[in-house]
């Protein structure tokens, strides 16, 4: 019993999954788990489905009409791919941060208080909490406190991408999706990214797509390896990095291809 | 040795002969671009001085008294520029009214919700609309759209806004069908073209990514124009209506046609008639004397210039103070 506690649940359930675009099969027949406030890493080749499943999680691919998706994705047990989910409602339980830095075109305080605003009306003082609490998250406060009234574009690369982090947790999402959120970054600001999801984990579940494989060893503790829309392996990080199960997956850890 | 070296020569020869035809191909290059770039800048006060050196009779004889004098009268030799001024700015400010959030609407609609099959097609249709002819805008308002107007449009208008305190008295009045409202209303189906088109160029090179984290957020489409891709791209939109408006300051055949062509002020209903400086322009010139009558159509020409530029130096320091306040982009 004792084991079974500290098991964590699995907050989001894939099964039979397929996506398509147009004609073109991008995922196949995938199942996966991604477990309550864990982080789960995606990696494999360019093309291998892996941002492409991760945009089902939030069906950001309904904004494109040739797109469509076969299959259940549950998020705490409701399929969110139910022809009559809640769209919105699912956006703000599932947040996403993307490839590049992408700071709305309004003030700091604006760019975390404008995601907020969609969701629930709070007093400016309760407003001017959430702010605070969330670029604090995102360890951006003390970069910020002093230019909340300033464009958010006005920020380096790695403080917008840390805006975008705290923007994205200001709506509490339960759910954070990180698509090669550091592809942009130097590497110090990488590094800060890296720190900051380890310390995001203890209240959000986390997936990441990533390129970088060092940083899937680094940040995550599942990891699911794909190749040309198979989910060829997936587990604990440590077990896929030291002993993967299969000779494709050890042949791409180990750079061998891909 | 030698032979390399020989070669060197040759080539370093070569090359400074190039770098000499390159040296000079720039210089000329420099200076055709620079020539075409002052002739403009020279055009302009050309223009400026040929109008003030034409209107300077007027200018001496009526000050600037001739913009708030609303007596026109050419036998009397009494000019004063206000019916035209008064004209000119209202029914531009009509014809922005209407067509900035019609071209919003298109423009929204093109790149945000248009199946991908009617996009090209929707979008081609509505540059044509600005390759039509402003006469025949002019006579198709003046036969077709006016008659029409008149029988359904103003006493519909009449009944519904007519009746309300205050507002009520832009819409009272005969129902001509020609006036202010229809010149107002044939700009603005002028000026929706360029509007739109420019409204959706500038809407189409918002990054996919920035439009993605704001439906990634939970926004519905219109939340994602609204606060996201309207504040990103606000310059080249306001750029877009002041090119609308500069057209319909300057839009001449066309209001000509159906503006009334009256020199007298009645009240403020938009279905009276009335007058612009292009329109008064166009109906007069031909028949002006040398003299105070020509000067003063040359001052009015002048006026239109300087409220033009006025506009365009508004809208300039209306961006600057946005872009100083969202702390730039």
């Amino acid at each position: 019993m004792e084991i079974q506690q500290n098991l964590p649940t699995a907050q989001i359930q894939i099964r039979n999954f397929n996506f398509y675009y147009g004609k073109f099969h991008a995922i196949k027949n995938t199942d996966l788990d991604i477990f309550n406030r864990r982080v789960t890493a995606f990696i494999g080749p360019s093309g291998c489905g892996k941002s492409t499943l991760l945009r089902a999680m939030n069906r950001m691919y309904e904004l494109y009409p040739d797109q469509r998706a076969e299959g259940e994705i549950l998020l705490d047990g409701t399929n969110v791919l139910a022809k009559d989910a809640d769209l919105n409602m699912l956006r703000a339980r599932v947040g996403m941060v993307f490839q590049k830095p992408t700071p709305f075109p309004m003030s700091i305080y604006e760019n975390i208080a404008f995601g907020v605003r969609l969701h629930e009306s709070l007093s400016r003082a309760d407003m001017d909490e959430r702010v605070q609490w969330a670029l604090t998250r995102a360890a951006l406060w003390d970069e910020a406190k002093d230019k909340l009234n300033q464009s958010g574009l006005g920020l380096s690369g790695g403080q917008q991408q840390r805006l975008c982090i705290a923007r994205g947790i200001a709506v509490k999402p339960e759910v954070l999706l990180l698509d090669e959120p550091t592809s942009a970054l130097d590497p110090i600001s990488t590094a800060r990214i890296e720190e900051l999801i380890h310390e995001l984990r203890e209240d959000f579940t986390i997936a990441i797509v990533t390129h970088n494989m060092q940083q899937a060893a680094r940040v995550s503790d599942y990891t699911a390896y794909m190749y040309l829309g198979e989910m060829i392996e997936f587990g604990i990080t440590d077990q896929i990095f030291l002993s993967p199960k299969q000779k494709q997956t050890e042949d791409y850890i180990t750079g061998r291809f891909g | 040795m030698q032979i390399p070296s020989g070669l060197e020569a040759e080539n370093l020869s070569e090359a400074s002969r190039r770098k000499k035809v390159g040296w000079i191909g720039d210089w000329l290059f420099l200076n055709l671009t620079r020539g075409f770039a002052v002739f403009a800048l020279l055009i302009l006060l050309g223009i400026i001085v040929a109008l003030i050196i034409g209107a300077w009779p007027a200018i001496k004889t009526f000050g600037l008294g001739f913009l708030t004098s609303t007596d026109w009268s050419p036998p009397k030799e009494k000019f004063g520029a206000l019916i035209p001024i008064y004209g000119t700015l209202v029914s531009s400010f009509l014809a922005l009214v209407i067509a900035v959030p019609v071209s919003f609407g298109i423009a929204l609609f093109l790149t945000e919700l248009s199946p991908n099959w009617l996009r090209r097609p929707l979008g081609i249709a509505i540059e044509l609309l600005a390759g039509i002819p402003s006469i025949v805008y002019g006579m198709w308002g003046l036969l077709f759209f006016a008659p029409l107007f008149a029988k359904y449009a103003q006493p519909f208008l009449a009944n519904t806004f007519g009746r309300i305190p205050l507002l009520g008295q832009l819409f009272a009045g005969p129902h001509f069908g020609i006036g202010m409202l229809t010149a107002g209303i044939i700009l603005a189906v002028m000026v929706i073209p360029f509007i739109a088109s420019v409204m959706r160029d500038v809407f189409e090179v918002t990054p996919t990514l920035l439009k993605e984290s704001a439906y990634g957020l939970g926004c519905t489409t219109w939340e994602v124009v609204w606060n996201v891709v309207l504040p990103y791209t606000r310059v080249g939109v306001v750029g877009g209506i002041m090119l609308g408006l500069g057209r319909a300051l300057g839009e001449t055949m066309a209001v000509t046609f159906v503006i009334g062509n009256s020199n007298a002020f009645e009240g403020l209903s938009l279905f009276l008639p009335g007058n612009s400086i292009t329109s008064a322009l166009a109906n007069e010139f031909a028949e002006a004397e040398e003299g105070l009558h020509s000067a003063s159509l040359m001052y009015l020409g002048l006026v239109l210039f300087a409220i033009t530029l006025a506009v365009l130096t508004a809208s300039r320091l209306l961006l600057l103070r946005i872009q100083k306040q969202q702390g730039g982009r």
